[in-house]
């Protein structure tokens, strides 16, 4: 009887060193965007707000060129006429073309949705940046943090709606005091994101490590912090836009936004209040119909991509 | 003997945690590390093993005491003698998953360093960054990857690679195995001693894996709470250790022959380790202590070298 094993024994085999020298990584390099677009397209209802979205889009720029109408040409004779072959989607009680009207009302929505939403992203990555970025740097940075975090808060708690209304009185009416009016209030949001999620950052260790490398401040934002954080901030794009598109027809129903004759969601949504009774069912019908599909397709499409860009969620 | 290439005198970081409390991370640490040298530190979490790493390589300033390193104090030392230190001072992280940033490709990773010292440019630069590969026994192919794409121990290669890449001549390793497997933990620890001999390193070593560390260490410091409780040879502190806290961490290591099985006295202590926010007065070890004493509430020992190049805090000797 001997003690030790019979040299071949059945369980274990010697490996085959040829089988560490396999160190090629088979699937294909993916980056994190071309994971994200993926992942997007496995998303149905993240493709439908995508489509939806692109339809507006395009029919903002070339839909008032389809009809031989201008947004803005009266004809008093053919006042609220219902969907035909020459008027698609009716007129309204001044005998303007409703979808002349609707694709001009777009384009103010989606000019000021945007416009606005980029002017949030730009002040917020700004104040919220140097805010998180700064703040743990002695005394100085702490004080700076706290400075830029009291405004934000003071900001905060003023309703927007007081804003608009004390610019209305300032400012003429119109699209640019729009625009002002909802980022005044609107960047803080963002700016608190930003703050957030650079301060959740700047403890990472790949962070420190690149601070131990001698890696400058300037590449250290560049390089390691936005890229880190671009999914929820382009996130957040997808849900302020929206937001502030509601605020501009909300606003401009009440009276206190784009004024007439200039064509918007809102206002049209207002006129047609009147001829509800009447039966004019398709004055109130395109705008509201118009402001819930953009409102979808950007949540839609926003949800999608929260999905695709969370980096926690790896399939 | 060599020269000391580190020296820390009673150095302290303590944090403020809010409500004028203060958590003493660490609190009041003296060593000194020659060249080529390993030193391991050891301690259960919390006991500002990792904080004492961070405040040598810079990353923490210490609230008190001196870090000294070639015989400069680096808090003294102008812009370009930072760069140079922060240069020749390198760290390697604990959680591989976390230490490498998701957006960049390993390339870019590892080739951080050498644009920030602009050691090298274009081809000469991708040529280095293969060679690190290499070095640290991944391929060349891999530049182009993203870290997701890679096991743990493979991440903490390239990790190593992104250190070795300005040409360090001292590490601090904040627990670099203790993330991976343990079939990768000897891998690692294998390809850091190869380094370390091939490159002329200095190491501290940040574990709490004491069997690890007694591996590749020179000389161990035992930490509890803060404070250093007992540094000594490797051998030394295994085979004759002082301190009532190092005794019963080295009866809590699993005896792997079985014929030497119940020969060891295990020695367990009560309780947890008590909040760094409130520890307790005089020596902080003491709630725990089998053979605590009057004195040790009262005032913390002294830290002395009780025989030659073995130093200890407590009061029995």
């Amino acid at each position: 009887m001997t003690n030790s094993l019979p040299e071949t024994d059945a369980l274990f085999r010697p490996a085959n060193p040829a089988h560490f020298e396999n160190k090629q990584i088979s699937r294909p390099s993916l980056s994190f965007w071309q994971d994200a677009v993926l992942k997007i397209v496995k998303n149905k209802m993240a493709v439908i707000g995508f489509v939806l979205l692109t339809a507006i889009i395009v029919l903002s720029i070339i839909g008032p060129y389809l009809v031989p109408y201008s947004q803005s040409e009266q004809s008093l004779t053919e006042g609220n006429l219902p969907l035909s072959s020459d008027h698609w989607f009716g007129t309204d009680d001044l005998g303007r073309d409703m979808w002349a009207r609707i694709w001009a009302g777009a384009r103010i929505s989606l000019i000021i949705g945007i416009a606005s939403a980029l002017i949030d992203l730009v002040i917020g990555i700004t104040v919220g940046g140097v805010s998180g970025y700064m703040a743990g740097r002695g005394k100085t940075g702490d004080r700076i943090d706290s400075f830029l975090m009291r405004i934000v808060e003071v900001l905060y708690g003023i309703p927007y709606l007081l804003v608009v209304i004390l610019l209305m009185v300032i400012m003429e009416p119109g699209l640019v005091t729009m625009i002002i009016a909802l980022s005044i209030t609107g960047w803080v949001g963002m700016a608190r994101i930003v703050r957030g999620q650079i301060l959740q950052l700047k403890q990472q260790e790949f962070v420190l490590a690149a601070e131990k490398l001698g890696t400058s401040h300037g590449k250290i934002i560049i390089k390691h912090l936005l890229p880190n954080m671009m999914g929820i901030i382009i996130v957040t794009l997808t849900f302020t836009i929206p937001q502030a598109i509601f605020a501009e027809s909300f606003l401009s129903f009440l009276g206190l936004g784009v004024q007439a004759p200039t064509a918007s969601w809102g206002t049209m949504a207002n006129d047609a209040l009147g001829t509800i009774l009447s039966g004019h069912w398709w004055r109130l019908f395109f705008p509201a119909l118009m402001i819930s599909l953009t409102m979808f397709a950007f949540n839609a499409f926003g949800d999608g991509l929260q999905d695709a860009l969370d980096p926690r969620s790896k399939n | 003997m060599s020269e000391n290439v580190l020296e820390i005198h009673d150095v302290k970081k303590h944090f403020n945690v809010g409500n004028k409390q203060v958590v003493k991370s660490v609190d009041g640490i003296s060593f000194s590390i020659k060249k080529g040298e390993t030193l391991g530190i050891v301690g259960e979490s919390g006991s500002g093993k990792s904080t004492i790493g961070r405040t040598i390589v810079g990353l923490y300033e210490a609230t008190a005491g001196k870090v000294v390193f070639e015989g400069k104090e680096i808090s003294q030392l102008d812009r370009k003698e930072k760069r140079e230190f922060n240069r020749k001072m390198q760290m390697i992280f604990q959680d591989p998953h976390a230490s490498l940033n998701p957006r960049m490709r390993v390339g870019e990773i590892i080739a951080e360093g050498i644009d920030a010292y602009g050691l090298a440019k274009g081809k000469a630069k991708q040529e280095r960054v293969f060679q690190l590969l290499e070095r640290v026994g991944l391929h060349p192919d891999h530049a182009t990857r993203f870290p997701h794409e890679f096991s743990g121990g493979q991440r903490q290669r390239i990790g190593i690679a992104r250190a070795l890449a300005v040409q360090p001549s001292f590490i601090v390793a904040d627990e670099p195995i203790s993330a991976l497997d343990v079939s990768i933990q000897a891998q690692v620890v294998n390809l850091l001693e190869d380094l370390q001999k091939e490159e002329d390193l200095t190491y501290l070593f940040i574990a709490h894996d004491l069997a690890m560390v007694k591996h590749i260490s020179d000389r161990i410091g035992v930490m509890y709470l803060g404070k250093m409780m007992e540094l000594a040879e490797s051998q030394t502190l295994f085979q004759e250790p002082l301190h009532p806290y190092t005794n019963a961490l080295l009866s809590a290591i699993p005896v792997s022959a079985p014929k030497l099985r119940g020969t060891r006295e295990r020695i367990v202590l009560g309780g947890d380790p008590p909040s760094p926010i409130n520890p307790p007065s005089g020596c902080p070890f003491r709630t725990r202590c089998p053979s605590t004493m009057e004195r040790c509430a009262v005032v913390m020992p002294e830290w002395k070298e009780v025989k030659k190049d073995h130093w200890v805090a407590c009061h029995l000797y």
